[in-house]
Parts: C-alpha cells; sequence; structure tokens
C-alpha cells in the first residue's frame, strides 16, 4: 500500500527545544531549573544583558546538540560558531539573540517514522544551538492586558532548534514525528518534555504543490494535529473557492483550534546576521568519540533488543519503549525474577492503560519507583514502586489473586494508596482468592441447601448451574474462582 | 599643591609612605575640584573612605592607595556608567569589570569615571552628552578621544594614570594630544568583562599614564587571562621586567603607509627624528611596505558601525537607562532612542545596519572583514622583518573644538594611523616625541601580538633617553 497524498499536502516543522537538563543556562551560571521560581529570580547580568557583561559558553550545550545531532543521524559541523539575529522585542533583552547561522552544528539528518504507509523517513535539514529570550507576561488576556511584565527567568536557556524537510503528508505523520523526536530526546537525557515552555512548533504547511504558510505558537506536541488539521481545512478550502494562498505566518490559537492571520509584514524580517564577536569559533570534531563512547540507546534499537531478549510481542516492545522511564521501569520489574512477557502485559497493557485513563503522564523514574504526574492539574501526581509490581505479579502468577484482584490493586495504587504494598491492599479488601476447601465447602453446602435448583440442572436446566456458581460466589464473597467454582459443581453432580 | 600633579606611581607611592593614602586621594580631589578641564564626569564620593580604608588596612597591593581615573564604559559597582550618553542616564551597574576588580585587589582607589565620545565614537570627545574635555596644553583645542577626559585628567594633573579604552585609537589619540604615554593592548590580554561595548571584535582595555613605567606597572595588574571573556588569551607577559634602557640591535620597521597624504609636517620631521634617536641607541631601521594600509580605516569603520549597531540595540529604556514615554513599546523605543543618542551614536548606528543589511551585507560587512585579513597579513610580514613598527600616532597635533565635528568624514580620516592596528590585534603604544606650536606629538611603537614586552623596551629606551615626556602643560586659568 502507497499513500497517494491526494492533496499534495506538504508539511514541514521547526521545532524549538528547551535543553532544561544541564542545570545552567547556556551563557551564564543561572540555574536552569527556574520553573517554579519567582519572575526574574534566576538571572543575573549576563542573561539580562546588561552593557558590558559577555557571554561563556556551557560547553553542555555543545555536548547535548552533538547527542541529538548522533541521534538525528546527521553530520555534525568539523567547526561552529554562533552568530547575532538582531531584531527588537522588549523579551529580548540585548536586542539580539545569539544563535546560529551558516554553520549550524547539526546539518542532513533523518528520522524514521511510522507513516500512513509503513516507515517513512522524513528528513532533517538542520538543527542549531540558541538561547531563549524571556517571556511576556500580560495582565489578563491579550486583548485587554492594562500592562506586560517581562520575567528573564527564561532569558538565556538554552535551545535547539530542528527543521526538518516538507516530508510529512499527514496531521498525524506531524505528530508522530514530534512524538518520535520527543522520545529521541528524552532517551538522550537533555530535556524534560513535561516542563512549560519546553517544546515549541512552528509549521510550514502547503496544499497541492502551492505557496506554503507558516503557522506560528504550537506550544505542544499534542496542539499540532490539531493545528495542521485545520490549516490543511482552511488551505483546501480558499482554493476551492477559487481564491489563492498568499505567504503569511499564522498564529494558532489552541484554545479556537484555528489558525489566525497575522499582520502581514510589508518586507520580509532582515535579521542582520553577523558572527558574535563576543564567542570564538569551536572546532567540535574532536568531542564526537567521547560523546559516543556513553552514547545511550535510543528507542528503535531497545524496542528491538526488548523483543530479541525478553520474548515479548513487538506491540509491547513498543509500547514500553514510548517513554524511556517506562521502558527502564519494566526492565527494573524484570530484573527481579518476573516473567518478562507477564512483566510486559501488566506494565503496557495494565499499568500504562491505567494512566492513560487518569491522564497521568510519566514524569520520572529513579531505579525504583516510576511517577507521574497528571496532564491536566499537574497538582496531581502519582507513583508505582517496582518492588510492588513485582510482588503483585508474583501473587498473581501463584494464584493467589485472581486477575481482576490484580488490577484493582492497581487501581487502587493509583487512586491514592500508593503508599500501601499490594498485600496491605488485597488483606484490606480481602481480595486473596478463596482457600480450596473453602470453596469445597462452599459448594458442598451450595448443593445441600438448594436442593429444587440441583433438580432442575441434573433435568438439564444449565441455567440452574450459574444460581449454583452464583451461590458459591456469595459464600466465598467473591474471592473463589467462578471457573474452578462452576467445575467443583459440575463435577459433584455429575460425578 | 602643585607636587600632586604629575606624580609617576613611585612618587605616589613614596607620598603615601610618607603620608597617607587618604591625604594623597584628598589633594587629587582638590585639583579635581579646581579643574576647568571636564575631564570627570563622575567623581567618587567613596574615594576618600576607600583611601581610608587602605591606611588602616596597611594595604600592600601594589598599587595601594594610589589614586587612578575610569573612562565611563568601564563599570564600577555603584558608580554611573553612562558612556557619556543620555541614554544611559540613572544606569549604576551591580558589578565591576574584571579591570577594576584587578584594580581594587591590588589597592587602587577609584577617584571617578571620566569623559568619552559617546559611546567611544569620536577622537575628541565632542559628541559627550557631556560636552568636550578641554586639552591642558591649549583649552581651545581637544584632548583627543575617545578616551580624552582620561588623557585629560592625567595630562592635567587630576590622576597619576586612568584607563581608557581604545577600539580605533582611543586610548592613543588622546595620548598624543595630551602628551602623555597610551597602550592598546594585544587583543586578548586584557579582559573586556564589564567593558560596555562599542565595536567587541576591536576593543581592549588600555592605560594611560606620564610615563612608560607606570604603563607597564599598570598592566601587571589589569592585564592576564579571565574566563568571564570568551576572547580572553591565556599569555603570561611579564610588563615591568621589560623596562630595559637598551635598544641596542633592536630593528625598527617604518611603514611608509603612515606618513600618508595631509600628514602635519612637524609630526613627519618630530617622528623621523624620533626614529633617528632610537639609531642612535643602538637600533637599525628601514622602511617596510603595508600595501593594504590604505583600505584599512574604510574597513574599520564598516566592522566598527556593524558591531555597533547591535551592540547598541539592547538600549531601548525597557530595563535601565533614560525613557521617554510613547503609547505602545515601540512608539517607547522609537522615542527612547531618538532623544537618548546622540548625532554620532546614531550616525553609526544607521550606517552599520545599512553595512549588515540583506543585499548589502557581502557588499560592505564580508568584504571588509576580507580587507581585515589583508591588513593583518600585512602586519604579520612587516612584523616578520621588524621587531617593531614605528609610525605617527595621529597625522596632525590636537584641533580646534568645533573644527570637524561638522565633518564627520574629516574626524574618521583622524583614525587612518590608529585603527589599522585594531584590524590586526596587535599592541601599540603612543609616546611624547616632540612638540608643534607648543603641542604634543605622538610616535606610535606598534608591537608583534603579545610581544607588548618589546614595545614597552623600546618606548622605555626613548623616553630615558628624550625629555619630552617631561614638559608639563601650562596652568589652565
Amino acid at each position: 500500500m502507497v499513500y497517494e497524498n491526494p492533496d499534495g499536502v506538504k508539511i514541514g516543522l521547526e521545532i524549538h527545544v528547551q535543553l532544561n537538563k544541564l542545570n545552567t543556562k547556556m551563557f551564564c551560571g543561572c540555574s536552569s531549573k527556574y520553573h517554579d521560581s519567582a519572575p526574574n529570580t534566576h538571572t543575573c547580568p549576563i542573561c539580562l544583558g546588561l552593557p558590558g557583561a559577555l557571554p561563556v559558553l556551557n560547553k553542555k550545550t555543545v555536548e547535548a546538540a552533538i547527542k541529538v545531532g548522533l541521534a538525528l543521524e546527521g553530520e555534525i559541523a568539523e567547526e561552529t560558531q554562533f552568530h547575532r539575529k538582531n531584531y527588537f522585542y522588549p523579551d529580548l533583552p540585548k536586542g539580539f539573540q545569539v544563535t546560529q547561522y551558516d554553520y549550524p552544528i547539526v546539518s542532513k539528518g533523518k528520522v524514521v517514522i511510522e507513516g500512513e504507509d509503513g516507515e517513512h523517513t522524513v528528513g532533517i535539514w538542520r538543527a542549531h544551538m540558541e538561547e531563549d529570550p524571556g517571556k511576556l507576561v500580560h495582565i489578563g488576556s491579550i486583548e485587554k492586558s492594562k500592562g506586560v511584565l517581562i520575567d528573564y527567568n527564561r532569558s538565556g536557556m538554552p535551545l535547539i532548534e530542528t527543521v526538518t524537510a516538507p516530508d510529512m503528508r499527514t496531521p498525524k505523520e506531524g505528530r508522530r514525528f514530534l512524538d518520535k523526536f520527543r522520545n529521541i530526546l528524552e532517551y538522550l537525557d537533555v530535556f524534560d518534555g513535561n516542563l512549560e515552555g519546553a517544546m515549541r512548533v512552528d509549521a510550514n504547511v502547503s496544499v497541492y504543490g502551492g505557496t506554503r504558510v507558516e503557522v506560528k505558537n504550537i506550544s505542544s506536541h499534542k496542539g499540532v494535529e490539531k493545528a495542521l488539521l485545520y490549516e490543511i481545512m482552511r488551505q483546501k478550502n480558499v482554493i476551492r473557492r477559487g481564491g489563492k494562498i498568499t505567504q503569511e505566518t499564522r498564529h494558532f490559537d489552541e484554545a479556537r483550534g484555528v489558525t489566525i492571520g497575522m499582520r502581514t509584514k510589508e518586507e520580509a524580517e532582515d535579521y542582520r546576521y553577523f558572527r558574535e564577536p563576543d564567542l570564538m569559533p569551536m572546532k567540535v570534531s574532536d568531542w564526537i568519540p567521547r560523546i559516543k563512547e556513553t552514547f545511550p540507546e535510543l528507542p528503535d534499537a531497545k524496542r528491538s533488543r526488548f523483543i530479541e531478549q525478553y520474548g515479548i510481542t513487538d506491540m509491547h516492545a513498543k509500547s514500553l519503549t514510548s517513554k524511556i522511564m517506562l521502558a527502564d521501569f519494566y526492565e527494573g520489574v524484570c530484573k527481579e525474577g518476573t516473567d518478562p512477557k507477564q512483566a510486559a502485559t501488566w506494565t503496557a497493557d495494565v499499568l500504562l492503560g491505567e494512566f492513560n485513563y487518569r491522564d497521568l503522564v510519566i514524569s520520572s523514574y529513579d531505579g525504583s519507583t516510576i511517577g507521574c504526574i497528571n496532564d491536566k492539574d499537574h497538582s496531581i501526581t502519582n507513583s508505582v514502586r517496582v518492588a510492588d509490581m513485582v510482588k503483585l505479579i508474583s501473587l498473581f502468577a501463584d494464584g493467589k489473586i485472581s486477575d481482576r484482584a490484580a488490577v484493582e490493586v492497581v487501581r487502587s495504587i493509583l487512586d491514592g494508596e500508593e503508599e500501601k504494598t499490594p498485600l496491605q491492599i488485597i488483606e484490606e479488601k480481602g481480595l486473596f482468592k478463596a482457600e480450596d476447601d473453602l470453596v469445597t465447602k462452599a459448594v458442598s453446602e451450595a448443593i445441600a441447601e438448594n436442593e429444587a435448583a440441583v433438580q432442575d440442572y441434573l433435568g438439564g436446566a444449565e441455567k440452574s448451574l450459574n444460581f449454583l456458581v452464583g451461590q458459591v460466589m456469595k459464600k466465598t464473597k467473591g474471592t473463589a474462582d467462578a471457573k474452578t467454582a462452576r467445575e467443583m459443581l459440575v463435577k459433584e453432580l455429575k460425578g | 599643591m602643585s607636587e600632586a600633579k604629575w606624580m609617576s606611581v613611585a612618587q605616589v607611592r613614596e607620598q603615601i609612605r610618607n603620608n597617607s593614602a587618604e591625604e594623597v586621594t584628598a589633594r587629587y580631589l582638590e585639583t579635581i575640584g579646581k579643574s576647568k578641564l571636564n575631564g570627570y564626569v563622575t567623581v567618587s564620593e567613596k574615594a576618600v573612605e576607600q583611601a581610608k580604608e587602605i591606611d588602616s588596612k596597611g594595604h600592600d597591593g601594589p598599587l595601594a592607595g594610589v589614586p587612578i581615573a575610569i573612562k565611563d564604559n568601564i563599570s564600577v559597582t555603584g558608580l554611573p556608567n553612562t558612556c557619556s550618553s543620555k541614554i544611559l542616564e540613572g544606569y549604576v551597574p551591580p558589578f565591576n569589570a574584571h579591570v577594576i576588580e584587578k584594580l581594587q585587589a591590588a589597592g587602587a582607589v577609584i577617584l571617578g569615571k571620566t569623559n568619552m565620545d559617546e559611546f567611544a565614537m569620536g577622537s575628541s570627545t565632542e559628541t559627550s552628552c557631556y560636552g568636550p574635555s578641554l586639552n591642558p596644553w591649549d583649552p581651545e583645542r581637544v584632548p583627543g578621544g575617545s578616551s580624552g577626559g582620561s588623557a585629560a585628567v592625567v595630562a592635567g594633573g587630576e590622576a597619576p594614570f586612568a584607563l581608557g579604552s581604545d577600539t580605533g585609537g582611543s586610548v592613543r589619540c588622546p595620548a598624543a594630544f595630551c602628551g602623555i604615554v597610551g597602550l592598546k593592548p594585544t587583543y586578548g590580554s586584557v579582559s573586556r568583562y564589564g567593558v560596555v561595548a562599542y565595536a567587541n571584535s576591536l576593543e581592549q582595555v588600555g592605560p594611560l599614564a606620564n610615563n612608560v613605567s607606570d604603563i607597564a606597572v599598570l598592566m601587571d595588574v589589569i592585564g592576564g587571562y579571565d574566563r568571564r571573556d570568551s576572547t580572553s588569551i591565556d599569555r603570561k607577559i611579564a610588563y615591568q621586567e621589560a623596562l630595559k634602557d637598551d635598544i641596542k640591535g633592536l630593528k625598527i620597521g617604518v611603514p611608509k603607509e603612515f606618513f600618508g597624504e595631509g600628514i602635519d609636517p612637524a609630526v613627519e620631521k618630530a617622528v623621523w627624528d624620533s626614529i633617528h634617536r632610537c639609531e642612535d641607541l643602538g637600533a637599525s631601521w628601514e622602511e617596510v611596505s603595508m600595501p593594504n594600509i590604505p583600505y584599512a580605516l574604510a574597513s574599520y569603520y564598516i566592522i566598527a558601525m556593524s558591531e555597533a549597531s547591535s551592540n547598541l540595540a539592547r538600549f531601548d529604556g525597557t530595563r535601565y537607562g533614560y525613557r521617554d514615554k510613547g503609547e505602545n513599546w515601540h512608539s517607547m523605543i522609537s522615542k527612547t532612542r531618538a532623544e537618548g543618542f546622540g548625532v554620532e551614536a546614531k550616525r553609526r548606528i544607521f550606517l552599520g545596519t545599512y553595512a549588515l543589511s540583506a543585499g548589502y551585507h557581502d557588499k560592505y560587512y564580508l568584504k571588509a572583514l576580507k580587507v581585515r585579513t589583508l591588513v593583518k597579513q600585512d602586519f604579520d610580514r612587516a612584523l616578520s622583518k621588524a621587531d617593531v613598527l614605528m609610525a605617527p600616532t595621529m597625522p596632525n597635533p590636537a584641533f580646534k573644538i568645533g573644527e570637524k565635528i561638522e565633518d564627520p568624514l574629516t574626524l574618521y580620516l583622524s583614525d587612518v594611523n590608529t585603527c589599522p592596528i585594531n584590524l590586526a590585534g596587535v599592541p601599540s603604544l603612543s609616546v611624547p616625541c616632540g612638540f608643534t606650536d607648543g603641542l604634543p606629538i605622538g610616535l606610535q611603537v606598534i608591537g608583534k601580538p603579545f610581544d607588548e614586552a618589546t614595545v614597552l623596551r623600546a618606548a622605555y629606551a626613548f623616553e630615558q633617553n628624550t625629555d619630552h615626556h617631561t614638559r608639563r602643560p601650562p596652568e589652565v586659568a
């Protein structure tokens, strides 16, 4: 099957990713962990652009960029340098942004995604390093705001901007690219996608090979599909009505799910790029071997290894490797001697299913506990211990609890009982599978006490057996396995 | 009072030992109080207090208690740093420049901040929002620029020495015009951290003093590597050790391109006399050719203005400094910049913006960079044959206030002999070498990168065997 792309849709993405795990900002010693701090508390003369302050490059930015380049199978520049991009904006304290221009650190990479018709390659044109500006905070809504406040905590945060070729053909491919890209970055441990403003996307969209339109301000990887769907529909309708697509920049309004034309500029922006004279060009080619030595396993490699090493299905492997923290948790469970297939089922199907149902996204894994936060309300957090998962699976595998009971334990943990062990929950809720003699006793009693039903069953009324099973379940308070109870009844009555 | 004037650092230290740092500082402040030179834009209220502290602690740093004047583009915590521009009105830096940290550690007492051309853009201090400083040799004339305030206060006896900055001649030009010594060190040898940038790739902080020895004393304090300036280079240079009165065998290159059209015959003669004097002292000289020097000025101005147009973008009234009112941010910054910058700063922002713009970038900026490479190669070649180059610092002595300010091109042309040095990044020192009509003339001694030692030795030997530096300007009435 080949995807025909009937409307000639071409989508290219420009993704700004904040390297928010490097501890300090790009050119100064300010902490990069500002997300929960009061405005303008993570600033210094350098990131405020005070006259006379000079940038000193945080080498970890370059290392991270090289890691990203290697993960994108791109070419790493022998030598790289920074440029100034000049423009005025209140959030830009120096009146220019330090970025890269004609010597980006990464060029010509690629990412293989699951496309509309199987594996689909998205080209990466370039990836470069640049600094983040500050952030404008409007008092009230943008339209009605009486003033604008500026928070420079974000100013000088290291970013990587990645520009793809226009190789995506549907909004779904756009989202899949972003999911994969984000996953890769998390594997590289340079990026925490759960933090506010961590990933910002601009999209270039065209239909029928026509003029491209830039859609800005797509703030989440979920918003991208919505923005693209709307923009493609809009362009097709303009053409259907006999109109023309003009080259413009549109703003994505996430709340309304529409793209809005911004004031058309009379002239193209001229950023007057020139080399940043306060930073020297760097030869980085000899950094690569050292970075390769500690290069992490990437999602595709891990997925293949899981299939091979643990004998699990590709579906499970894909699901488990969709988040590095989930993959690590899974391997943590396996390491404790749990059957890998059981572990896969309970992690990928049950646990992840329950996470998704509760809008929980995985946010941490420290080697013993996986943590998550509610995507809609970050004040809600949860966690599950590896040890508890191991115990739960073993109780189930040993036939001590039913699968229904095990799922209930998982749910209890996620519904506020994460402090308790599975055993405590099972005991408190009486979820242990009934002992065999207890069931035997209940079967005998049920037969003795319900002669009419017994006669009906023996007379051929199959339905009466259900009644007797129900009686056994009642006597065992639901702890008996229904199937076992049925078998025991049949055996007892029909010999 | 006169004993406070024109003292060398050694003499100042002697006075401090005999009396106290407090007394010496107080005497300089008294001279400053009576001055008509308009050299200082801010006099520090804390100078006496600092001097007292030095006294009470028995500070034994190399500059313990020695007063110094600082150009108004070098950040000193707590002192206004205006770059002689209205747009920085009210801005007080919350941090010290690297050179200030070094000075304070050495025990220096900061007397105040000195006048300059606005953002170091000029050769006369006439573009300052505070008006021009006056040349102590003739108050109707400019002291040169842009570090004109620093030169005027040293020549006028209002400070034993001073710091300036040199982007295209801004230390050497006023040193020459005021009859004192000024050094533009090798690019990368003094940290620029805390110095407000005019043209980052060209400028260095440099000392101005009454004699070559004091330049070396100051360089031993302020020079050296600083990790906060990524263009800083870790090279140890022993400045004072270089001061030897011996230039036997020294090879002097004389680039004829530095004696071009428009040079004052008296300047030309004084410089040649100086070269011959060096020959008498055992040095040899030969003419060297630097064919790309005629293109240096144009290249320099394009690069400097381009960098400046970007460096000065941060002055938008949003965070600090002067701010005008506007109905929105765009009109606020437009009015702020229109009102806050002077004519010359605006001219250079416009020209630099133009040179970097799409369609002109390659024609001007890139071409200027190529010329810069050629100029560097000229210096490499010339300095492969010679130990130092000698040339006039300025083609003319100090001109009259108002004489050139209305004609920017003529004013720019006066940097013709100083700006090539900044393009090449090499060290260059201006030392007094004669007088014409009572106005001092400067000899420029240019060296190999990081070879300040040879430059200082040549200038020191010349100074020891001449008396130009001992002449003092008349008392300004």
